[in-house]
């Protein structure tokens, strides 16, 4: 590989006239025009943006999850816009750990099996996933309650549990979509302190949320309006980030 | 993704819908049940008839008379006299065990019981022919046949019809045959069922006997039994039989024979045609009921991707190709049928013990039926999971975690 397709530099995410339009009906959507965007390694943004503003669109493109009508999108060093969909389902699985607002967990499975599940698809063997996804529940704080199905956990330990899980491949993209959509105030509080103290030990993190306090726990917003990037700039540095 | 997983997944999702999978796979039960209840049913037919004609001999040729024809114009029956018989053990010089048969059913009595049985005048070369063995007294000789003796051979069951009398003691006795006095001089061994004779029902004595004593000097025959030494011998003896009888019947080269020539192979193959064809339309009626039954599968596959589709979209946001999707139900559907397949040859296995205990119906299960059974309910759970699963696989990740 390698070649023109590779750009050696510290840039998670690079885009360049990222562009995505829908055909409804007889109207085309242009859901994001031309969007030129950087994230270095270690950062920690929030793109914010009302609806209808592309974001979610922009953060599909991203996740790879969606490929872009035009434009090129570098995720890691690694061109991903032209990519096949199992090529993007290898690098979802291997690049990127997505937290969602609904938490999209595996009713069924447990905790331990649901952290598993991005491991199994790796082609991991199951003693190392076992290892690995323990090591995950730990760390949020849910080495307990391993045996547990989401039905019997809390909104918040569903939310620590997908964390658990956006994390057990050692992504180098951590993405979530509204990811305390669906907490209470003091749960959300707690899963922004957890991305913090992640964002520290070095994880890229990108979240997208539409509520002002959740992206003051990032360091960077950028602010989307009709499918263009209409702000983007530093927090200040908040008291509780020493 | 490791098979591993792919199965254990597949299994816990049977498991989570354990009713709806065993309803569902209920279809395939039926259909391969039914496949191999059918199938044991035919073959245990052919493994009966094949035995039956094994034990009526395999080396014996029948000749009965045959329409005689003129102009093209039936001119009845033709017949078959004694003479025709003798012609053949005398000319065929040792080719042929040759023996009559004049047959008729009449009123037995012994002491104070009675009954209506098969009363066969033979010659001495008839038990030879069909090997009879004895199990009281003896066969009657070529001396008696010529002295019209009025001794008479019993089959297996005329002991126990009369009287339930021991076979030692019958020998000697004196039995009546439509009122005349035969001295029975022995018994029969049990030789079960030949394919539409019953030989332990029947009451043996001299042809000649019969001809002038008994059925009031008629000489027309109903068969002649030649038997050869080999089956390799049989095509000959067949060339032989047709030459003398024809010569016998003053028949002119050309003219269409005015008796038949039986083989019993031929017996066997006219009964396996038939047997195969009934078999294959039974065969045939079990199959719809297995495509049925795949389209139960189909149907409720189609309903476990729609219902998983949020799961669905779950697993290929973290990270699973169209491939790991599509392997996950197929399996699923492989794994209802072939569990289905593998019960429903249980339940055909079980079936066809039911019908030989109870209807006594020879059948009998060929582990070939087994393979090729749960071999096509596998190929029907593939074939019907295909679309399903397709359809899993290519679904689009957003729209599918954003199903409810």
């Amino acid at each position: 590989m390698g070649g023109e397709g590779t750009v050696s530099d510290e840039a998670i995410i690079r885009t360049q006239g990222l562009t995505k339009h829908y055909v409804l009906g007889a109207e085309t959507v242009r859901a994001v025009r031309g969007v030129d965007l950087v994230i270095e390694r270690g950062e920690f943004v929030a793109i914010m943006g009302p609806s209808g503003s592309g974001k979610s669109t922009f953060m599909n493109m991203i996740g790879c999850l969606d490929t872009p009508t035009e434009g090129q999108y570098w995720l890691n060093g690694q061109l991903v816009s032209d990519l096949s969909d199992d090529q993007l389902a290898r690098v979802r699985n291997r690049q990127i750990g997505f937290v969602f607002q609904t938490f999209n967990l595996l009713p069924r499975a447990t905790a331990l099996h649901n952290v598993e599940l991005p491991l199994i698809y790796a082609g991991i063997g199951s003693r190392e996933r076992r290892r690995r996804a323990m090591e995950k529940l730990e760390l949020v704080g849910l080495g307990d309650r391993m045996g547990h199905k989401p039905p019997e956990l809390s909104g918040g330990q569903r939310q620590r549990v997908a964390v658990a899980r956006a994390l057990v491949n050692e992504p180098a993209l951590l993405l979530a979509d509204e990811p305390t959509g669906n907490l209470d105030s003091e749960t959300s509080g707690e899963i922004m302190n957890q991305f913090e103290q992640l964002n520290e030990q070095g994880q890229t993190i990108v979240i997208v949320t539409h509520e002002h306090d959740i992206a003051q726990h990032a360091r960077r917003q950028v602010h989307l309006h009709d499918g263009h990037i209409a702000r983007d700039f530093l927090n200040e540095v908040a008291e509780s980030t020493a | 993704m490791l098979v591993f997983e792919i199965v254990m997944v597949a299994m816990g999702a049977v498991r989570a819908n354990i009713l709806r999978s065993v309803l569902t796979t209920l279809g395939i039960v039926i259909g391969i049940a039914a496949v191999i209840t059918m199938v044991a049913l035919g073959e245990g037919a052919q493994e009966r008839v094949q035995a039956e004609i094994n034990r009526m001999g395999t080396t014996v040729l029948t000749i009965r008379p045959g329409q005689q024809f003129s102009m093209g114009v039936s001119r009845g029956d033709a017949e078959m006299s004694i003479e025709d018989a003798i012609a053949l053990r005398v000319e065929s010089e040792g080719l042929l065990t040759v023996s009559p048969e004049q047959s008729s059913r009449l009123q037995v009595a012994y002491k104070r019981w009675n009954s209506n049985t098969q009363i066969m005048g033979v010659w001495p070369e008839y038990f030879d022919i069909y090997n009879h063995q004895l199990q009281a007294g003896r066969f009657f000789n070529q001396g008696e046949v010529q002295g019209r003796r009025r001794v008479a051979v019993l089959g297996y069951n005329l002991p126990e019809t009369l009287g339930d009398t021991p076979p030692e003691v019958l020998i000697g006795e004196t039995i009546q045959l439509r009122g005349i006095p035969f001295e029975v001089i022995g018994v029969l061994a049990e030789k079960g069922d030949a394919a539409f004779i019953r030989p332990d029902d029947q009451i043996f004595v001299p042809q000649s006997t019969a001809q002038y004593r008994v059925m009031g000097g008629r000489d027309r025959l109903g068969s002649i039994y030649a038997a050869t030494e080999t089956t390799e011998q049989l095509d000959m003896a067949f060339a032989e039989i047709d030459r003398i009888l024809r010569r016998e019947h003053r028949l002119k080269a050309g003219e269409d024979a005015d008796f038949n020539i039986r083989n019993s192979a031929d017996l066997l193959a006219t009964f396996n045609e038939t047997n195969q064809t009934f078999t294959m339309l039974l065969a045939g009626i079990a199959g719809v009921s297995l495509l049925v039954g795949g389209i139960g599968i189909m149907n409720i596959m189609l309903v476990s991707v729609t219902e998983r589709t949020r799961e669905i979209g779950i697993r290929k946001a973290l990270g699973a190709t169209r491939r790991a999707i599509m392997t996950q139900f197929l399996v699923e559907a492989l794994f209802l049928c072939v569990i289905g397949g593998i019960l429903g040859v249980a339940a055909g296995y079980g079936a066809a013990e039911m019908m030989t205990r109870i209807a006594q119906w020879d059948t009998s299960v060929a582990p070939g039926a087994v393979g090729a059974a749960i071999g096509f309910s596998a190929a029907v759970g593939l074939f019907f999971g295909m679309w399903p699963a397709r359809r899993a696989a290519l679904l689009d990740p957003i729209d599918a975690l954003r199903y409810e």
